[in-house]
């Protein structure tokens, strides 16, 4: 399949994702599945990295701000603001896209080559809606909420370096955490990250839905997922912040 | 009754059905044969409506699948059922839940009535009660076919779909689907087409038979006509291991 004739595809798939489900009660139970499978398990990850970046960020900012000249809580304000505007957004949803990206192509790709996706189809039911749009909606669902976990996290890991190194005082790194803070920061990283969520579902659901062959090709279906998701969520991050900062 | 008229399918300019009618019956198990790469099942997902035909027209009891908007398509659908080739049960769903999925999504029953309807379904096709919890991979291939069965029925469908019904299985088990298929197409009424290249099932249960060659339709009849054909294709493909050429003379010598 050429670009063009693949674009095409995406938009005719999400045409089939994007209507009423058959019925209600099937749909919200899939929705619910799916916000556990795809949010709840995502917080683990999310926690343990939000945390230990947090803690890196704030070493790295020190030593990078370490001139007389500059206000001793510049590390603090320079660690929340790299969780706010890029690691809790961006990052977070690339690192997301391995985890949830290639576990949605595979689960997919599985049922297109088993024929479980025919099966749905003679059945009657519309099989991109039917198991498409639940994820996509839960992992949307989810998202917000873990990107501000993750900022909170984060800025937890940041005080475990001043409470239990050398590297910056508490005093410091609460003050500078809470100097000049921006609210609009926060709700930039949730905009960015709720069309990040889109992009990770729909286009790791469409490489798992055209799937064809074998176990190799589910494979293979499963990394171009996570490549060409990541790179399409990073020419979104520049668009993004230029249409919104 | 499903008529296929003179359909033609091709993909990237090769043709794999080449202008191919014929009437499928209610109540009779039609099946279609042929060699491997003959086009069978390229015409079996053009007749449920996988593959969109080129040219021709299929008509399921008058109504032409071609011409049908998608919505009449999907309603159609709810008529069908799919024995599938790998059965094709949901991994993420045990046996007796798998069987309930059509009338989830299609039924009004309450979850009592599903279950008692899904059980019958269950117990018609010899599966243990012990099993109905299993998931698909903790049960055998056998059992995955006759589940899969269970759930093409639960609707109690007009047309029912066989691909390769016995791939995979034992000559016993095989024998018990292709009884399972028999019996469930002079219960229901249904029209049941059944896409094989076994032996023992085209002598066992087919009542209506579709020789293909080449994505062309080479002879059809009934299995009896089999041992009474002239067509050389047909004589070859059927009567090509030892076993049925001498149950071929038997018969023949028999008649005489």
């Amino acid at each position: 399949m050429n670009i063009l004739a693949r674009i095409g595809a995406y938009f005719l798939l999400m045409g089939k994702v994007f209507r009423l489900p058959d019925r209600q009660r099937t749909f919200w139970r899939q929705y619910s599945n799916e916000l556990e499978k795809q949010g709840l398990q995502s917080l683990p990850i999310v926690v343990i990295i939000s945390l230990f970046i947090g803690a890196i960020l704030t070493i790295q900012a020190k030593i990078n701000t370490e001139n007389p000249l500059l206000p001793t809580y510049t590390t603090g304000l320079l660690t929340r603001e790299t969780l706010l505007l890029e690691f809790s957004s961006t990052i977070l949803c690339l690192i997301l896209a391995g985890k949830v990206g290639s576990n949605i192509a595979s689960e997919i790709g599985t049922m297109r080559i088993t024929e479980q996706i025919d099966a749905l189809e003679i059945m009657g039911v519309n099989s991109a809606n039917y198991l498409i749009l639940p994820k996509i909606l839960a992992f949307v669902t989810m998202m917000p909420f873990l990107v501000i976990i993750s900022i909170a996290i984060g800025l937890v890991g940041g005080w475990g370096v001043g409470a239990f190194t050398d590297v910056i005082t508490v005093a410091d790194y609460l003050t500078g955490i809470q100097y000049a803070f921006n609210p609009y920061f926060i709700w930039y990283g949730i905009i960015k990250a709720l069309v990040f969520a889109f992009i990770i579902t729909s286009m790791s659901s469409f490489y798992g839905y055209y799937a064809y062959g074998g176990a190799l090709e589910v494979g293979k279906a499963s990394t171009n997922a996570v490549v060409r998701s990541s790179i399409v969520i990073l020419f979104a991050d520049l668009l993004l912040t230029k249409l919104l900062l | 009754m499903i008529e296929i008229n003179d359909i033609v399918k091709s993909f990237d300019g090769s043709t794999v059905l080449n202008h191919i009618s014929a009437s499928l019956e209610d109540g009779k198990v039609n099946m279609i044969i042929g060699q491997s790469g003959s086009g069978k099942t390229v015409l079996l997902k053009s007749i449920i409506g996988l593959h969109i035909p080129d040219e021709g027209d299929i008509l399921y009891d008058g109504r032409s699948l071609t011409a049908m908007k998608e919505k009449d398509l999907r309603l159609l659908r709810r008529e069908m059922g799919m024995l599938f080739q790998g059965s094709a049960l949901f991994d993420s769903l045990s046996v007796i839940e798998n069987v309930k999925f059509p009338m989830q999504v299609f039924s009004d029953k309450d979850e009592e009535e599903m279950e008692q309807r899904a059980r019958y379904c269950l117990q018609r096709v010899n599966i243990p009660e012990h099993v109905f919890h299993l998931m698909p991979g903790e049960i055998s291939g056998g059992q995955q076919k006759r589940v899969a069965i269970a759930r093409a029925i639960v609707l109690e469908p007009k047309y029912l779909f066989c691909d390769e019904p016995n791939s995979g299985l034992d000559p016993r088990t095989s024998l018990v689907i292709d009884q399972l298929i028999k019996e469930l197409t002079e219960e229901l009424g249904t029209c049941t087409v059944v896409n094989s290249h076994d032996m023992n099932s085209i002598m066992e249960i087919g009542d209506n038979i579709l020789f293909l060659k080449n994505g062309v339709k080479e002879w059809q009849g009934s299995r009896q006509d089999i041992f009474h054909s002239d067509n050389e294709a047909l004589d070859d493909f059927v009567f090509a291991s030892n076993l049925y050429k001498e149950v071929k003379r038997t018969h023949l010598l028999h008649q005489q």
